[in-house]
């Protein structure tokens, strides 16, 4: 990790950088979330920092604290070797209103990263393409990763999905598949057959 | 029944023109981890496809934060469950990083030797699994075979064949073997000879090759922006290894080298991977010459260390510190880290909380395979169907640790 960065974070970003440490080794520095994206649009563009790589992204949430959710970063450069932390604050004390920028932009990694902190906190990317959940299904109620989310919970038997247009999937139907299924399918078929078809297609249903 | 060799009007037939919707996996033999792509097709080529992980999250992250810290180990060894020797020597040294100790030199040759043998049985898997795929089932069950000698020789030192739970804070939990040096050796050797002879077999198969050879291509751009790390982004040119560009254990002491591959195809991956295993077998020879027979295995901190069961048993220091440790848990301090290695897949990181209790607030395990299985969507779109099975084989996707 690199004392140098962690300086020249605090010069461009100074109004903006509520805390900085280095613990462990690891230089860590906090910023409002309003300048989330810039730091990592800075971290990303400038040639001192040149983070090539974001290797991590997730959260931890303090239930006590206001605002709850802390976003952590971890960035790496490659070509120069050094590691950062960038931490944000965000979310109130019921965790809502947990809205912190995508990273999207910047590197490919954010997508899935961005959609399991999400799936697991409930923090909101603004500006992620695609942001649904990833771990968990969709009916899932509730982040578990929340300190208020008992480990123990038991979730609701979820309805089977009804899934619109399900009969194009191949191979349900005869119109699709092998030739023989569509070669029937050009003779005209008797009322019998149809009710058979007819039948079939709403079991899958 | 209707003859098959009936005449058939080809005007007649009506094509299909939409696209078809295919899903593969969960429960697919060519998807070895759990893993559900639904793609869209047309014709054979994947024009769209949604990869959809998470059939074995098991809420590990989750589970860390009830028990203490040393409860962590069984679940770290149950995220990569080829090479799980390397979850429990990294996580062990993320505590130790916060505790601001290091091991013992025999602990940490004697970590990078079971952590090296865990490498290869990865490797192994990977490589024998993804010429199964391909139809070539002989390497299959000769490197299945070898992995079992580095199996049974990991059940010597540690009791468990796949899932040890051996790492500790602060050491191992019990100490090497006296065979370990000359069971190393014969594996490493036999392993050698299977790798010269799978080489035989696949290197001059044209249809193994055939099936590699510029298919499941990524750019580098790509694969670092997606956070790729391991044989998989090594296999695009880039010779970033943990154990080389931020040395831990006395990695920064032996002699080996980073193999890289440079069209960043199937093929390369499967040719990184065989390097690597002769590279550790580099390391675990050059460990095993410079590893004491005897001394400490444990470092001496009553505070983090459980005492010998006799003291236990006889002395009253002795049982009020065998207490403290596991009812209370041994205690990190409060704050934060983020500690890195090398696994089986590329950079397996840690990122702990402590507040400071013994319990953990928050384990992040910052798994590898989860970035490189993000990345199959852009490999495998545009490419034909029967591609994907060296594709994902290839990218070595691990569930337990992706899903966690």
């Amino acid at each position: 990790m690199s004392k140098a960065l962690l300086e020249l974070i605090k010069k461009n970003f100074g109004a903006a950088v509520l805390e900085s440490h280095s613990l462990h080794g690891d230089e860590t520095v906090v910023v409002e979330a309003g300048a989330w994206k810039e730091v990592a649009r800075f971290l990303h563009d400038s040639p001192q920092a040149s983070m090539d790589m974001l290797t991590d992204l997730t959260a931890v949430d303090f239930p006590d604290r206001e605002p709850r959710f802390e976003i952590v970063a971890h960035f790496y450069s490659l070509s120069r070797g050094h590691r950062l932390r960038v931490k944000t604050r965000t979310g109130d004390a019921e965790g809502d209103d947990a809205v912190v920028d995508s990273l999207c932009d910047f590197w490919a990694s954010a997508n899935w990263l961005e959609r399991e902190c999400f799936d697991l906190f409930g923090v909101i990317f603004k500006g992620h393409p695609d942001l649904r959940r990833i771990l968990l299904y969709p009916e899932f109620e509730g982040h578990p990763l929340r300190k208020d989310y008992p480990a123990e919970k038991i979730q609701p038997l979820i309805a089977y999905r009804d899934v619109p247009n399900i009969e194009k999937i191949a191979p349900f139907t005869v119109d699709e598949g092998m030739s023989f299924g569509r070669q029937t399918h050009t003779h005209p078929r008797s009322e019998g057959d149809d009710a058979h078809v007819k039948a079939a297609d709403s079991q899958v249903n | 029944m209707e003859p098959l060799d009936q005449e058939l009007d080809e005007a007649e037939l009506e094509m299909p023109t939409e696209p078809m919707l295919l899903n593969v996996g969960p429960a697919h033999p060519a998807m070895h981890g759990t893993v559900r792509c639904v793609m869209e097709l047309s014709g054979e080529i994947i024009e769209h496809v949604d990869v959809q992980v998470g059939y074995l999250h098991r809420g590990f992250e989750k589970m860390c934060e009830r028990g203490t810290w040393t409860q962590v180990f069984p679940y770290v060894d149950r995220c990569n469950y080829v090479s799980p020797m390397l979850n429990n020597v990294a996580f062990a040294l993320a505590c130790e990083k916060m505790l601001g100790v290091t091991v013992p030199e025999r602990c940490q040759w004697y970590r990078m030797i079971l952590g090296e043998l865990a490498r290869m049985s990865d490797h192994l898997t990977c490589d024998g699994a993804m010429a199964m795929e391909l139809g070539a089932f002989t390497p299959f069950l000769w490197m299945i075979k070898a992995r079992e000698m580095i199996w049974d020789l990991l059940e010597e030192e540690t009791g468990a064949r796949l899932t040890h739970s051996f790492g500790r804070v602060g050491g191992m939990a019990s100490p090497p073997t006296d065979n370990l040096k000359d069971n190393a050796r014969a594996v490493t050797k036999h392993i050698l000879s299977v790798i010269d002879e799978v080489e035989k077999l696949l290197l001059g198969n044209r249809i193994f090759l055939d099936r590699l050879e510029g298919i499941g291509v990524i750019s580098q751009a790509d694969a670092i922006s997606l956070g790729w790390t391991g044989p998989c982004l090594r296999a695009t040119g880039v010779p970033y290894d943990v154990r080389k560009a931020h040395p831990y254990l006395k990695y920064g002491e032996v002699d080996f080298e980073v193999p890289v591959g440079s069209a960043s195809d199937c093929f390369d991956r499967f040719m990184v991977r065989l390097a690597e295993m002769r590279q550790s077998a580099r390391i675990i020879e050059q460990c095993c010459e410079r590893m004491p027979d005897s001394g400490a295995v444990n470092i001496d901190d009553p505070r983090i260390i459980l005492p010998p069961k006799d003291e236990v048993y006889k002395t009253i220091e002795g049982t009020i510190q065998h207490f403290k440790i596991v009812m209370e848990g041994l205690k990190l301090p409060a704050g934060e880290v983020y500690s890195y290695t090398e696994g089986g897949n590329g950079e397996l990181g840690f990122y702990l909380v402590s507040d400071g209790s013994g319990t953990p607030y928050r384990v992040r395990i910052r798994p590898p395979c989860f970035l490189i299985t993000a990345g199959l969507e852009r490999v495998i779109t545009g490419a034909m169907m029967a591609d994907v099975v060296p594709s994902f084989g290839s990218l070595n996707m691990i569930g337990g640790e992706c899903d966690r």
